[in-house]
């Protein structure tokens, strides 16, 4: 970026941020703000995200003239933007944690799978990766959540399913090749079993590649979540999360664009953090996906 | 070559087979559709008259085969709604999505391409910074809060565009640009990254090295061989046409397949999301063989081997 001081005359800061750019640092930042009010969500909100305040409907937020009553605003019920956008964002991060969480177990499991008994078994898990790529998710996520009803653990569940295949591959591949290096067979040879050579031993070895893949799939387990929410057809009420109150907002556009802003700004800003931090994992932990 | 494509042929055929089984099943699996469309509390004849006339009251597997049967015949049953063939009801929607999704699908590859192309013959220039910076957003940003954006912006500020529905001919413009702009982000990432891979190879450096004018390294040498992995994203691409609308149309309440897919899932219609479901497949699948074709056509090593596409 700037023009480079001879190398010894750098201090401390500028060798601090040749590791650490500034945008990572930034993006960070927020992850762990947003973590922080997830975990902290019922001490945060300044409101029960159900309170019904119906003198003070629609009131803008500080930023357009309101006051730090609501300090974002209310929507049509007089309910507080803020602690409805707190508890949001923690049902939202929540249910992309454990969905990507979901995909990445199960995806792996698939790939060892594959890669241990090979022949059939490896076809059939092959077809089931083909079967997911030729049909868009987000169809086949609103077929299973029309007709089996909506739960919140069966919300999760289909988040899960979601990006399985991507870790499937990436297990699959790298434990072929694992196999055929010295250290699985030298294991195998002391008679380890096979669960103790998987998860010990290749598990470790390809979980960089593995982790820089859910920095992928957080984002767009958050962006798919709050697309179906956005819809109507994710996460129903009285819960809410960030895509529900985009999908209310909706309606507020002209008079209270608010609603809608803030819980976007929100999910553009989250997918962002993320993207930034996992493209700078992916060059710290793992140059091959360059 | 010919015997690869007759078996890619039978696996397209198999994962539409695939398609229409696990839908068939989740979705009888999953609920009953005679207590959706009369409530939960309509009297019993009435539920059991509801099933019997949709031949609810038989074993499952009876009903598989008999939905196969029709499915071959090309008739994939009636919306329990208001009784009309599903599948003429999804056709008639078709015409309404494309005409968002084939212009979007047109700026996708006006602005994706060359934007990708330029950003990676001026690596770490300005442009290039500026290329990456606009596709992260792409990536980033939900279609939602992007059709939300415009619509506040050109609808509700401006007063320049229709914020929903299609009465004025200027309606469609705010759909395709949502459309358009996420995807043209993805393209140009895409095709950034392939070029680069490509300029970086011998080849390229044995072309320049042997003297020939750096445009024609790049025509002749870099774009065709950057095309390759370009051509599986565009086809991806190619596959969504029908259904890659879903979220937008439902924002700017366009009367295309994706509404009429919301809509039938809300109501539970499942003739109508089986329709739908086995014409998304065949579309995919489609773009996916017509991407092997034109595999084989621009890279004429597949022509020889045929073994591209599998992963």
């Amino acid at each position: 970026m700037s023009a480079a001081p001879e190398l010894l005359q750098r201090g401390p800061v500028a060798r601090f941020l040749e590791g650490w750019p500034l945008l990572t640092l930034a993006a960070l930042l927020w992850i762990g703000a947003m973590v922080v009010v997830a975990a902290g969500a019922d001490f945060l909100a300044p409101y029960s995200f159900t309170a019904l305040d119906l003198r003070a409907r629609l009131t803008p937020p500080v930023f357009m003239g309101g006051s730090w009553h609501h300090p974002l605003g209310s929507d049509e019920l007089g309910r507080d933007v803020l602690s409805r956008l707190i508890m949001s964002i923690r049902l939202s991060l929540l249910i992309a944690f454990f969905g990507t969480l979901l995909a990445a177990t199960f995806g792996t499991a698939m790939g060892f799978v594959a890669a241990h008994f090979r022949g059939k078994i490896e076809g059939l898990v092959l077809m089931m990766i083909d079967f997911q790529a030729s049909v868009p998710f987000l169809i086949v996520a609103l077929a299973v959540l029309a007709f089996f009803g909506n739960s919140l653990v069966l919300f999760v569940m289909l988040m899960g399913l979601n990006s399985w295949e991507r870790y499937a591959r990436i297990a699959r591949g790298l434990t072929i090749s694992a196999n055929e290096q010295g250290y699985a067979a030298a294991v195998r040879q002391l008679g380890a079993s096979n669960l103790r050579v998987y998860g010990l031993h290749v598990l470790p070895n390809i979980a960089s590649t593995l982790i820089v893949s859910m920095t992928i799939t957080f984002p767009e387990t958050i962006l798919l979540e709050s697309g179906l929410s956005f819809l109507g057809l994710g996460v129903q009420p009285p819960l809410s999360s960030l895509g529900n109150m985009v999908g209310y907002g909706r309606e507020y556009l002209t008079s209270a664009p608010w609603i809608m802003l803030c819980p976007a700004a929100v999910i553009v800003l989250s997918t962002l953090s993320i993207s930034i931090v996992g493209d700078w994992l992916r060059d710290r932990l793992d140059p091959t996906l360059r | 070559m010919l015997r690869y494509l007759a078996g890619r042929l039978l696996r397209a055929i198999l994962t539409i087979f695939l398609v229409i089984t696990f839908a068939f099943f989740v979705l009888h699996l999953s609920g009953d559709p005679a207590m959706m469309i009369l409530s939960a509390d309509a009297p019993p004849e009435s539920i059991k008259a509801f099933r019997a006339a949709w031949g609810l009251d038989r074993p499952l597997w009876i009903q598989y085969l008999a939905y196969i049967v029709h499915a071959l015949a090309g008739d994939l049953g009636n919306s329990m709604r208001d009784g009309r063939p599903a599948i003429d009801l999804v056709l008639e929607r078709v015409p309404a999505t494309l005409a968002i999704t084939l212009p979007a699908f047109a700026l996708k590859l006006c602005i994706g391409i060359p934007a990708g192309i330029y950003a990676a013959l001026h690596r770490n220039s300005l442009a290039d910074r500026l290329t990456m910076m606009l596709s992260v957003a792409g990536f980033t940003v939900p279609s939602f809060v992007l059709a939300l954006v415009l619509v506040l912006v050109f609808s509700v500020k401006l007063g320049w565009l229709p914020s929903a529905g299609n009465d004025k001919a200027t309606s469609v413009i705010l759909p395709i640009v949502t459309l358009g702009l996420a995807g043209a982000a993805i393209l140009a990432r895409f095709t950034r990254s392939a070029m680069l891979e490509v300029l970086g190879q011998p080849y390229i450096r044995a072309a320049s090295a042997k003297g020939l004018a750096w445009r024609r390294v790049v025509v002749q040498h870099a774009l065709p061989n950057a095309a390759i992995p370009t051509t599986t994203i565009v086809g991806f691409m190619v596959g969504t046409l029908i259904a890659g609308a879903v979220v937008v149309e439902s924002v700017f309440a366009w009367p295309g397949i994706g509404r009429l897919l919301v809509s039938a899932v809300s109501n539970r219609d499942l003739a109508v999301v089986q329709a739908i479901l086995l014409l998304v497949a065949a579309t995919m699948v489609t773009a996916n063989i017509i991407v092997d074709f034109i595999y084989g056509w621009i890279d004429p090593r597949m022509r020889s081997r045929g073994v591209v596409g599998s992963t």
